[in-house]
């Protein structure tokens, strides 16, 4: 019976998540048409060209602002592009020339396990040199490791990315220089050796400037911990260091730091951008930048409900973690 | 006994942190007609005594560009820091003090604006404003003020409920006048630290932003222009138009970090006595 009824907590818990999840998805395509909209980029003379826009008689510009719909109610055309959002009609992407669910398909794939495993090596890393480093508060490793943290949080990732690219690619000529596969080659022929090559450079950048947040949050964590008085009891009681760092400290600090690795998506997100220009590697960052230069606004919108779409999936999962999985959040929203 | 503590030489540290961002800041500004300089006898050389940055394809010296570029990000992160630090004063005073409405509105427009990566809203938002500094500027103040935000919206939280806000509610002062004249006073030291805080992202944000292409116009010499030129010229091996720029922009933000980290601690009463 009670079981039951937490089981019921739960399922509403998660369901006011995902309502609350749609909500702000809907939000966010509703503000960047809005921001695209009042954009004086014209898509009239972006399609048809300004000289010819300037040779057709009035009528005939009527009947084209008529086709494109800039003659209607920004409100309206927000509804009518997201009625056909919704049955996955994204539009057609002005400078790929082909549909923008087609085009944001091809460079997800790209980048997703890019992202996936920047995200994967920054989140290990720098939880584990986090761990490292609160544990020895004020020893040298700590201060090493700070510094390091520091360091790389006002790095921008795309200088780190133009050193590497000095350094392994044209110094040194150990890896390729950009793109994601080696030029001329057809599709069939790229093997997974070449795609590998071709994503170290991009992954390292981003790992190790994506890493900082994760390292400065679970050295302060550690800190609080081994300053607790369980520890101190737990010292008392004659348990090893490595001991209690397992067994009471990373326990405590795991799951905040999994929630906080979760909510950095967008940052991971926005490094690849910046990353992905510079090795010229063709996903969905590069894309943004270039239908944002083009005046693409299709692709733009389309990349850019996608990419809120992930980073409010990162978020959900760390809300739910820490409503569903954390015994003393659960207790917590029984009591109140 | 010792001279010097553990204070005192943080505030001797903090005074030459600020000048020192200070010096750059107006040597920028001095620089600014030689970084424009174009010069085809002596194009293209490695860095070198009297330019010790060398110099690139045109000519100029990448010395006087690096510091005016400086000088520009520095003003744009503190023209933009300082805006968001108002927005997020306000909005978490706003939430915070004004009911549970208001409190939910703000509460959503943080999680909407944080829901968009930072990077693709500064563009979306150059993209309205059709590219150019404005662009930047308006970018930056409107995308960095959400963390904070929450933080002061936490802050008033916990006053709310302390004996003395009580007392001046309970007296007959409005809520915007307890806000405003009995919490304000409080929030300073954070709001503060948090907009020291904040200028090393407006100021990386603003350089990538601007070497994306959609920042500052080219032929301003600001950080992010110069480094997206330098890669054109990076596999011909040219690599002091590509690293001292950017070396310089680190040791910019880390003193920035550094300085609001000290500030941060100097105004911490617990950490009084160090």
């Amino acid at each position: 019976m009670k079981s039951r009824r937490s089981e019921g907590k739960i399922l509403r818990f998660l369901l006011k998540q995902i309502i609350r999840m749609a909500v702000l998805l809907f939000l966010v395509s509703a503000a960047a048409f809005f921001l695209v909209s009042v954009s004086p980029i014209d898509p009239l003379k972006v399609n048809v060209g300004q000289v010819a826009l300037g040779s057709m008689s009035q009528e005939q510009i009527a009947k084209l602002s008529e086709y494109w719909g800039t003659n209607l109610p920004p409100a309206e055309r927000f509804l009518s592009w997201a009625g056909d959002f919704l049955k996955g009609d994204m539009g057609t992407s002005l400078l790929y020339r082909q549909p923008v669910s087609h085009v944001i398909g091809m460079k997800l794939s790209n980048s997703l396990w890019l992202m996936a495993v920047s995200w994967l090596v920054s989140g290990g890393i720098g939880f584990a040199l986090g761990t490292l480093a609160g544990a020895n508060k004020g020893k040298a490793v700590d201060k090493v490791i700070s510094a390091y943290a520091l360091i790389t949080a006002s790095t921008p990732a795309f200088w780190l990315a133009l050193v590497f690219l000095m350094v392994f690619a044209v110094w040194l000529k150990m890896l390729p220089i950009g793109l994601s596969v080696p030029i001329g080659m057809e599709a069939a022929e790229v093997t997974l050796k070449d795609r590998v090559v071709h994503g170290i450079l991009p992954c390292l950048t981003l790992s190790i400037t994506g890493m900082s947040n994760i390292l400065l949050h679970t050295r302060g964590k550690m800190i609080q911990v081994m300053e607790s008085d369980y520890v101190l009891f737990a010292r008392a009681r004659g348990e090893s260091k490595s001991r209690i760092v397992f067994r009471h400290g990373i326990r405590n600090i795991l799951l905040p730091a999994l929630t906080l690795q979760l909510a950095s998506v967008s940052e991971i997100f926005g490094g690849s951008v910046l990353v992905e220009q510079v090795f010229s590697y063709p996903g969905l960052g590069q894309a943004a930048v270039t239908a944002g230069l083009g005046g693409d606004i299709p692709l733009l919108l389309g990349i850019t409900v996608i990419s809120a779409a992930i980073v409010f999936t990162g978020n959900f999962i760390a809300n739910v973690l820490y409503g569903v999985v954390d015994p003393r959040m659960r207790k917590g929203r029984k009591v109140a | 006994m010792k001279l010097w503590n553990g204070r005192k030489s943080m505030v001797c540290l903090l005074v030459l942190f600020i000048s020192l961002l200070a010096a750059v800041t107006i040597a920028g500004q001095l620089y600014k007609t030689e970084a424009l300089v174009t010069d085809f006898s002596r194009k293209n050389m490695p860095p070198c005594f009297s330019h010790p940055f060398g110099t690139d394809w045109m000519g100029r010296d990448m010395f006087a560009r690096t510091l005016t570029g400086l000088s520009m990000s520095i003003r744009i992160g503190l023209l933009t820091a300082a805006v968001s630090t108002t927005f997020a004063f306000l909005l978490g005073l706003f939430a915070a003090s004004m009911g549970k409405a208001a409190d939910g509105l703000v509460v959503g427009l943080i999680d909407l604006v944080m829901g968009i990566p930072h990077i693709l809203l500064l563009v979306l938002i150059s993209f309205a404003l059709g590219k150019g500094f404005k662009g930047v500027v308006v970018g930056i103040s409107l995308t960095h003020w959400t963390s904070l935000a929450r933080l002061i919206r936490g802050e008033v939280l916990q006053l709310k409920e302390s004996q003395y806000i009580k007392i001046a509610r309970k007296l007959g002062h409005g809520g915007f006048e307890t806000a405003l004249k009995h919490m304000t006073p409080h929030l300073i030291p954070q709001l503060l630290v948090g907009l020291v805080l904040l200028f090393p992202h407006a100021i990386l944000h603003e350089a990538s932003i601007t070497f994306l292409g959609f920042g500052l116009s080219s032929e301003q010499p600001a950080i992010g222009v110069i480094l997206s030129e330098s890669m054109k010229y990076l596999a011909m091996g040219k690599w002091w138009l590509a690293l001292f720029p950017g070396a310089f922009l680190v040791v910019v933000v880390l003193l920035f970090h550094l300085t609001g980290e000290m500030v941060g601690r100097l105004m911490d009463p617990g950490a009084l006595h160090q």
